[in-house]
């Protein structure tokens, strides 16, 4: 952690304004806009699948950045555990089982 | 019925939910007072931000020392599905005033969202019942995401290391990403913004999220395109 408290609090901040300019966007304007321009609808489809890949791959292998263009990935038991967590999740669309399940055989592959 | 009886029916439908949504938000605690957070801070963004992807990945991002923008970048390009929840649920808040609508949009989350449009597309209801059902379904997720998250922080320091808590985050954007990813192009999506954040990595300013996900949504969105071509077969047929 290298941020100041000042540049914590106004990131904090502007996350905080543009995150409900996000969410009211088309709440707020309705009276105006009936509805969402169709290409945008078709693109903003597809923002979770990215978004949710992008947070869960980098946390499932070990990264460090390197010097050279490419990072050093390597290995991590973590990634057979969210393998097997995700086919629980594709299964049950249940966060606690996906968690616990997820979780066992990550503390399991660790303890081998 | 009264206000108190839809509010208390959106309570209920939202309450299975809570499983997922307080294990998360006790990890966003631990995590960010881990990460160096003061705990004060990581609180308030509970309140202000109120969106937990968003949040964890800031938490990520300022911990390696990210600047400030690009954190900020990066909420935003989490956050952008609000957008596509806000058109969806708009029609069905058209009757309340601005003030009503700015103050649900802020309450606004995943659960919230699918829970409240199961119940509009079901039922034909008065708006009174509409807005008391949302009520009770987002402010019991609020009061529960920020009951958690404080929680976290006040415990943060106890938890003993070497258990990999932190694991539980991927595992949770994980039973997001699943059913999100029907067909192709989601597919595509998810590629693209997974293994890009990683190829990304030494990309200056932490940039690599942001820069994958949206290239993750263009690829997508070109290859849908693609498929719609009023010369190929009918979009949906699995070919």
């Amino acid at each position: 952690m290298t941020a100041g408290d000042a540049t914590l609090w106004l990131v904090v901040l502007a996350g905080g304004l543009g995150t409900f300019a996000l969410k009211a966007s088309f709440v707020v304007v309705v009276g105006r806009v009936d509805e969402i321009p169709p290409g945008l609808e078709r693109a903003l489809e597809f923002v979770p699948a990215a978004v949710l890949a992008a947070l869960v791959v980098p946390a499932v292998v070990v990264v460090e950045p390197t010097a050279t263009v490419l990072p050093a990935v390597a290995y991590s038991p973590k990634l057979p555990a969210a393998a097997l967590a995700a086919l629980v999740a594709w299964k049950t669309e249940n966060v606690p089982a996906t968690i616990t399940v997820g979780m066992l055989a990550l503390w399991t592959l660790e303890a081998l | 019925m009264s206000a108190r009886a839809d509010a208390l029916d959106g309570v209920r439908a939202i309450s299975p939910f809570l499983l997922g949504v307080v294990p998360f938000g006790l990890v966003y605690g631990v995590t960010a007072v881990d990460r160096g957070l003061p705990p004060t801070v990581a609180a308030a963004m509970s309140a202000v931000v109120f969106a937990g992807a968003a949040q964890l990945a800031a938490v990520e991002l300022l911990a390696r020392g990210a600047p400030a923008a690009v954190v900020v970048a990066t909420i935003l390009v989490v956050n952008l599905r609000y957008p596509m929840y806000a058109a969806s649920i708009a029609p069905h808040f058209r009757a309340f005033s601005s003030r009503w609508r700015a103050f649900l949009a802020y309450l606004m989350t995943d659960q919230a969202y699918a829970v409240a449009l199961v119940d509009y597309q079901e039922h034909d209801r008065s708006p009174s019942r509409r807005k008391w059902y949302f009520v009770g379904a987002a402010a019991t997720l609020w009061v529960a995401w920020q009951l958690s998250t404080i929680t976290g922080v006040l415990v943060g320091a106890q938890v003993p290391p070497g258990l990999s808590l932190e694991f539980a985050i991927p595992l949770t954007f994980l039973t997001l990403l699943v059913p999100n990813v029907k067909g192709a192009p989601s597919a595509v999506a998810a590629v693209v913004g997974g293994v890009g954040t990683v190829v990304g990595t030494n990309l200056p300013y932490d940039v690599s999220l942001v820069v994958a996900a949206l290239l993750g949504v263009v690829a997508a969105t070109a290859l849908e395109v693609t498929r719609n071509d009023p010369n190929d077969a009918p979009a949906g047929d699995g070919s």
